[in-house]
C-alpha cells in the first residue's frame, strides 16, 4: 500500500510539474494550488483511515522493519499532516496576489513545495537518520524562501538563520552518531524496544541532550530562539506565514516524538526540564514582544511564547498534557499563521507594518478588524475561539499533575498576550490615521480576493475549532495515548512478535 | 586509532566553534565546515574502526569475526553531500550579501528597518 508515501510524493510531482510548466508563469500559482489541494485531501483520507485502522506503516523498498527506511503515520502524524495540508493550500492562494511577479519567476512556487515535502516527511518518517534528511531538505528550501528577492535586510536575517539552523543539524547528526554507536539502530520503533530493555541507559543522555539542543534550536525554545525574530520579519509576509506556521512545530513535533518515544527513562531529569524551558520561553517571549512597534516582530515574538505551552505539555507528560500540547499545537498554527497574513492585508492597505505609522482601520476597513480579530484573540485565548480550550486543556493538565507554578505562569502569559493583540488593535485599528501623510495610502482600493480568501477559511477553521473541541479533542486523546504507550507504535512497525522478549 | 580521531574530532570542534565565533563570513562558512567535517569523523569512528577487514558475507556467514559496521559511513555519504550543496548555499549567500552590503564584517550588519 503506497498511501503512507504520498504526503512526500505529492509535494515531489508538483514541483516536477512546476519546474516543467516553468516557461509559462501564468500557470505557475494554479499547479501550486491544486498541488497543495491535492495534499490536504489526501492528508484528510490518511487521518481517517488512522483514526478507523489504526496506525499505517510502509517499508520502503520491503525491506523490513530495523533493516530499512520505515514511513510510520500514527494519530500525531496525522494530525500534522492535515495541518501542513491546510497550511499549504492557503499560503498557496495567499502568494498569488501577495508575492511579486519578480520572486515568482525565480522559483518562489516550486520552493514551497519543496519546503511542505521536507515538512511533511519529517512528520511521517519512522527512522532518525532520515528525519535528518527531511530537516536538510526542508532547510534547503526555507534558505531560497527567506533569501528570494535578495534584499539588504533579507540578506542580514538570512545570515543568522542559515548559520544556527546548520549548527542544530549538525548537533542532531552528532547525536544521531553517537546514538548510533550506542544501540546499532536506526529506526524509532526499534529504538524505543531496545532502551525500554537496556539497563545503562543513562548513558544516553550525551546524545539526548545534543537532540534537546537540536530541536530547542529548531523550536526556538528559550535560551536558542535569537535566531527567529532577528530573520522572521526580513521575507514576504506570505513566506514568514508559512515559516511562521511549520517550521518551528517540526522542531516541537520531534521533540514530542523523541522524549516520548524512546527517551524515557530519565524522567525525573528531562520532565522538570522541560516545565523550566517551557515557562521560561512563555515569559520570555511575551516580554520582549510587548516592547516591539513593528506588527511581525510583535508576532514572530508570540511564536516563541507560544512553543512554551508546547514544551509544557510534554513535561506534564500525563495523556492530557501531551493531548493539550497537540490541540494547542493544531490551534497555534492556524491561528499564527493566519496573524501573519491579516498582517499581510494591513500591510496592503496602510503600506507600514509599523505601528506607529498605521491607524484609523476600523473606521475604513470593518471587515479586517473582524478578520484580524478572530486569530489574535484566538491566539490570546478568548472563549469561545480555539486558543481558549488549547489553553484550558493544558492548564487543567497541569493542575491535575500537581505542577501549579507552570499553570500559573500560563495562565499569566495569556493575559500578556491578549495585551500585545490589544496594542495592535488599539495602534492599527482604533488610533485615528497618523497626519504626517508620509505613508502610502492604499485607499479604496479592494483587497486581492485571493488574499481575503484564505484569511477568511484560516479565521473559520480557527472557530469551528472553538465550537467543535470534543471530536478534535478526542483525536488528540487517541494520538497522545499512542505516544505515552508505545507499545502500539513498536508493534505496528516491527511486529507484535517482538514485545514480549 | 580511535583516541587519535577522537583527539583530531575535539580539536576540529573547537576550532569549528572559533571561528563561528569569528565577525567574517568567510570565517563563519569556515566554521560551519570544519563543524560538519567533526561530526562526519565523529560517526566515522562511532562505526568502530579494524584495520583490514572489509565486511562481506557469503551464504548468511560473515567473512570475519569482528568486521567494521558500514552503516555509518553510508550515513557519511549522505552528510557529505548534503553538506557540499549547503556550503555552496552558503558561499553564494556570502556572495550575494558582500555585493548588497560592501562588508564581509557580521558587526557592520545594519538592521535597516524602515517605517
Amino acid at each position: 500500500m503506497i498511501l503512507p508515501a504520498l504526503p512526500i510524493l505529492i509535494p515531489l510531482i508538483t514541483l516536477i510539474f512546476l519546474l516543467i510548466g516553468f516557461k509559462k508563469q501564468q500557470s505557475q500559482p494554479w499547479i501550486g494550488l491544486s498541488g497543495a489541494l491535492l495534499q490536504l485531501t489526501l492528508a484528510i483520507i490518511i487521518g481517517i483511515q488512522v483514526n478507523n485502522h489504526g496506525i499505517m506503516v510502509l517499508h520502503t523498498g520491503n525491506w523490513q522493519a530495523p533493516v530499512g527506511i520505515t514511513l510510520v503515520i500514527d494519530g500525531f502524524s496525522a494530525i500534522m499532516l492535515v495541518l501542513s495540508g491546510i497550511i499549504g493550500v492557503s499560503i498557496s492562494l495567499y502568494s498569488i496576489d501577495a508575492v511579486d511577479r519578480k520572486r515568482q519567476s525565480y522559483f518562489y512556487f516550486p520552493m514551497v513545495h519543496g519546503l511542505l515535502m521536507g515538512v511533511n516527511g519529517a512528520f511521517i518518517t519512522g527512522d532518525i537518520f532520515n528525519l535528518y534528511v527531511w530537516f536538510e531538505v526542508m532547510l534547503t528550501a526555507s534558505f531560497v524562501l527567506i533569501t528570494l528577492g535578495g534584499e539588504k535586510k533579507q540578506l542580514n536575517g538570512a545570515i543568522k538563520y542559515v548559520t544556527l539552523n546548520l549548527v542544530a543539524s549538525l548537533f542532531f547528526l552528532a547525536g544521531i552518531g553517537l546514538l548510533y554507536g550506542k544501540m546499532g539502530t536506526l529506526n524509532m520503533a526499534d529504538l524505543a524496544l531496545k532502551l525500554s530493555m537496556d539497563e545503562q541507559n543513562i548513558l544516553l543522555n550525551t546524545s539526548a541532550v545534543l537532540f534537546f539542543v537540536a530541536f530547542s534550536i529548531k523550536a526556538a525554545v528559550f535560551p536558542f530562539f535569537f535566531w527567529l525574530p532577528a530573520s522572521y520579519h526580513t521575507p514576504p509576509v506570505a513566506i514568514t506565514a508559512l515559516f511562521a506556521g511549520l517550521l518551528t512545530k517540526v522542531g516541537v513535533y520531534s521533540m514530542i516524538r523523541f522524549y516520548t518515544l524512546f527517551f524515557v527513562q530519565d524522567k525525573f531529569f528531562w520532565h522538570p526540564l522541560f516545565l523550566w524551558i517551557g515557562g521560561f520561553t512563555m515569559v520570555v517571549g511575551v516580554l520582549t514582544a510587548a516592547s516591539q512597534f513593528d506588527i511581525r516582530k510583535i508576532l514572530s515574538f508570540h511564536i516563541i511564547s507560544q512553543i512554551g505551552y508546547m514544551i509544557m505539555g510534554l513535561g506534564i507528560f500525563t495523556v492530557a498534557g501531551i493531548a493539550g500540547a497537540i490541540f494547542f499545537m493544531a490551534h497555534n498554527i492556524i491561528a499564527k499563521t493566519n496573524t501573519f497574513l491579516v498582517a499581510g492585508l494591513i500591510n496592503r492597505v496602510t503600506g507600514s507594518y509599523h505601528l506607529k505609522a498605521i491607524g484609523g482601520l476600523y473606521k475604513s476597513r470593518p471587515w479586517l478588524a473582524i478578520l484580524f480579530i478572530i486569530p489574535t484573540f484566538g491566539l490570546a485565548g478568548i472563549p469561545p475561539l480555539s486558543g481558549f480550550f488549547g489553553k484550558l486543556i493544558l492548564i487543567t493538565a497541569g493542575f491535575n499533575a500537581g505542577e501549579y507554578v507552570i499553570s500559573f505562569i500560563a495562565l499569566a502569559v495569556g493575559l500578556f498576550t491578549l495585551f500585545s493583540m490589544v496594542k495592535i488593535w488599539n495602534e492599527a485599528f482604533w488610533k485615528p490615521k497618523p497626519v504626517d501623510g508620509k505613508v502610502f495610502d492604499g485607499g479604496k482600493d479592494k483587497l486581492p480576493v485571493s488574499m481575503v480568501i484564505p484569511v477568511a477559511f484560516l479565521g473559520l477553521l480557527t472557530l469551528t475549532m472553538g465550537f467543535a473541541v470534543k471530536p478534535i479533542l478526542d483525536f488528540a486523546m487517541v494520538a497522545a495515548a499512542q505516544l505515552i504507550d508505545p507499545s502500539a507504535y513498536i508493534s505496528a512497525v516491527l511486529g507484535t512478535g517482538h514485545l514480549n522478549p | 586509532m580511535e583516541i587519535l580521531l577522537a583527539i583530531v574530532v575535539g580539536l576540529l570542534y573547537a576550532a569549528g566553534v572559533y571561528l563561528l565565533l569569528r565577525r567574517s563570513i568567510v570565517k563563519l562558512i569556515l566554521g560551519i565546515m570544519f563543524f560538519s567535517h567533526a561530526t562526519n569523523l565523529l560517526i566515522f569512528v562511532v562505526g568502530g574502526l579494524h584495520k583490514g577487514q572489509p565486511q562481506y558475507t557469503a551464504n548468511g556467514i560473515a567473512a570475519v569475526a569482528n568486521p567494521t559496521d558500514p552503516l555509518p559511513q553510508a550515513l557519511i555519504l549522505t552528510a557529505i553531500v548534503i553538506g557540499f550543496g549547503i556550503t555552496a548555499f552558503f558561499l553564494a549567500l556570502m556572495y550575494r550579501f558582500y555585493q548588497t552590503t560592501g562588508t564581509e564584517d557580521l558587526d557592520d550588519m545594519t538592521e535597516g528597518e524602515n517605517l
